[in-house]
């Protein structure tokens, strides 16, 4: 999957790389340094290991689904002027999004390091469900941080985990949601560090974590270019929404080495670029250091970190991944955003058009795609539907009798 | 004052305590708790009760390595307003008129967005003396410690249990002014006792280092701070402080300053 291009990032040492151009790092406590060492190494001999990936690929399989699917949506092309449109299908996935591929993966890996613990971050919980699943079928112990707030309104993901035998710890600091239950899981990490493994959620967080993130999200890339090659050839464009951004650098990966193929991530603008009240990192932060790494990253004047909004919980995130930082300031893909408002009206046109209920977050790529559509129209493009949207239909129908968002904080 | 000395006042505190058989004593504060109003008023107390160096917390909003009680002061300054600026200007006034060394305790962020140039040079004519910056770890970010580290400030670097021996080398190598042992896996706060084989790993850390060795995280009580400046050349002391500061005010919290500043004369 590391296909040589001018669009493959560059990278120092081997698989792992713990720079993107100026962005990443490891801005951690000291505690986490032999940590983190053993991570990239433990990552590094394990994809290395024909067993490990064997195992990875049965699991994939047999408990995640996969491969997805690969649909035509031909009554939304047609509606968007004859747009050749196509979805990536992880909303099929078990437990209903792109999130499982990386929980499966590092639970793999934490097990074959010897962790009896698996604690994660989580929102509006899908990224929680993930881990909570991962762990039940490794036996592990599992914690999952989760902000007060988000409990309170994703009680049914907290239910769900705690099915799975996951305790839920509420945090109830700062913005009690997602940005302080990440800091909070650092914070269990860093004084439970022997025993326990950390998964991310997304490509985010201190190196080799945004590269390892993004190896077990490649096989979304890896794939689609099959499917799309099996059937009508390369899409001539690819739309991904970006929160911390693992689905997009799981399938942008897929493409990097395609010249022809446009690379478009879709960030929250939540109530508008210039309401302060968005989730676009990318299109109105500056580079600046959250959760280990250095990327760009909505905050103020004295460099404390602003709240995220957007209706759509998954992008509810003030930081983004270094990778992307990197592949926008060279040019290698396209950043874009898009409001709640038209992300709703996607939302809706796609369960209307295809029978398909978009989580709010991919509904965000759709939109975007459709605010272009006149310059796609006779061509073929390629969206990532990282998850389904069972979890919003119950945000959405409030939305809907006229309630206020409650969007701040919630999945990554 | 400001100016001048401050480069080497680490140096020459420690150098002082050591020819009088004496242990450091390090309070940290978050700068501007529980109120900006007494924010000199806490450093000056803290100097009168016999503290050797001072380290003032600049609040971030995303403190990873703190827990809930610094958290807690830390987002109270930021409502407050409190921000690097006004940390440096206390610290100016502070060094106006007080020779104990002050070392600016911060997160990476606020430092980047104020500008790493503008902040060792605003630093360093306040008079501060030193730097520690929580998440930046040794060859984290080797352009920056080197822009850091040569900017006339002392830049505290830290150790930590996890801490295999060949990197303490390296830390050692790359250490100014201190090195800031933390005692256990873990986030800042109060603890009921100290973690067994500290004493160990102190002396470990001293095999490879000439710098002085001040320990913290945990240390809440003066039987704490006895213990470990049997074994360490500083005491570090935040939590409990700063929760004495939030509950119960300045004279509280001096109270536990003169427990702690006896413990740690009474180690020797």
């Amino acid at each position: 999957m590391s296909s040589k291009s001018k669009r493959q990032p560059a990278g120092g040492r081997g698989l792992l790389t713990d720079r993107f151009g100026p962005y990443g790092g490891r801005y951690v406590p000291e505690t986490l340094i032999p940590a983190l060492d053993e991570l990239a190494a433990a990552f590094e001999a394990a994809w290395e290991d024909d067993s490990f990936r064997a195992d990875l690929d049965r699991l994939l399989r047999e408990h995640a689904g996969r491969p997805s699917a690969l649909t035509r949506a031909e009554r939304l092309g047609r509606e968007l002027g004859g747009v050749d449109v196509y979805l990536k299908r992880e909303d099929l996935n078990h437990t209903g999004a792109h999130k499982i591929n990386n929980t499966l993966g590092q639970a793999l890996l934490a097990r074959r390091m010897g962790k009896r613990r698996l604690i994660a971050e989580t929102g509006a919980g899908q990224h929680g469900v993930a881990t909570a699943t991962a762990a039940a079928l490794f036996g592990m112990e599992c914690c999952i941080y989760m902000g007060e707030r988000d409990m309170a309104r994703q009680a049914l993901n907290v239910f769900r985990m705690e099915l799975l035998g996951a305790e839920v710890r509420a945090v109830g600091a700062g913005s009690r949601t997602l940005k302080d239950a990440t800091s909070e899981a650092i914070r269990d990490w860093v004084t439970n560090v022997g025993e326990t493994h950390y998964i991310i959620g997304s490509v985010v967080g201190p190196a080799p974590y945004p590269c390892l993130v993004r190896e077990f999200q490649t096989v979304i890339g890896r794939e689609a270019r099959q499917q799309m090659l099996a059937t009508v050839g390369l899409p001539d464009a690819v739309f991904a929404c970006v929160g911390g951004g693992s689905n997009a650098i799981g399938i942008f990966h897929g493409f990097m080495g395609d010249a022809g193929t446009e690379l478009v991530g879709v960030e929250a603008a939540g109530a508008g670029l210039d309401t302060g009240l968005h989730s676009a990192s990318l299109a109105r932060g500056k580079a600046g250091v959250l959760h280990g790494s250095l990327s760009y990253l909505l905050q103020d004047d004295a460099g404390q970190v602003s709240e995220a909004h957007s209706v759509s919980a998954g992008l509810d995130y003030p930081g983004v991944g270094p990778e992307h930082a990197f592949l926008k300031d060279q040019g290698l893909s396209r950043y874009e955003s898009v409001s709640d408002d038209e992300a709703l009206e996607s939302f809706r046109t796609l369960s209307r058009l295809e029978g398909i209920i978009p989580a709010l977050e991919p509904s965000h790529a759709l939109a975007q795609l459709g605010k272009e559509a006149e310059r796609w129209r006779g061509r073929k493009v390629l969206v990532c539907l990282s998850g389904r949207g069972d979890k919003d239909v119950a945000e959405v129908a409030r939305l809907e009798r006229g309630g206020r968002a409650q969007g701040e904080g919630e999945e990554r | 004052m400001p100016n001048g000395q401050s480069r080497n006042s680490i140096a020459l505190t420690f150098e002082r305590l050591q020819a009088s058989k004496r242990r450091a004593f390090i309070p940290y504060i978050t700068a501007g708790h529980p109120d900006p109003q007494v924010a000199l008023d806490v450093l000056t107390m803290l100097a009168d009760e016999g503290a050797d160096v001072l380290e003032l917390g600049v609040p971030f909003s995303d403190p990873i390595a703190d827990g809930p009680t610094i958290q807690r002061a830390t987002w109270q300054a930021i409502e407050k307003g409190v921000d690097i600026g006004r940390v440096i200007a206390w610290t100016a006034e502070f060094s106006a008129q007080r020779d104990t060394p002050i070392v600016l305790f911060s997160y990476l962020n606020p430092v980047l967005r104020y500008g790493p140039e503008r902040f060792l040079q605003d630093a360093r004519d306040a008079g501060a003396a030193g730097i520690l910056i929580t998440d930046l770890p040794v060859d984290a970010d080797p352009e920056l410690e080197r822009r850091l580290s040569a900017g006339g400030l002392d830049l505290i670097r830290l150790v930590a249990p996890t801490t295999p021996r060949v990197r303490a080398v390296r830390i050692a190598e790359a250490a100014q002014g201190f090195i800031y042992y933390i005692s256990r896996t873990g986030v800042t706060g109060e603890r009921e006792r100290l973690r067994q084989g500290l004493r160990e790993d102190v002396e470990t850390l001293r095999s490879v280092t000439d710098l002085p060795i001040a320990v913290g995280f945990g240390i809440s009580n003066a039987d704490q701070a006895r213990a470990v400046a049997e074994i360490a050349d500083g005491v570090v002391v935040g939590s409990a402080l700063v929760r004495k500061l939030e509950e119960d005010g300045l004279s509280s919290a001096r109270a536990l300053a003169r427990e702690i500043r006896t413990a740690i004369d009474a180690a020797l």
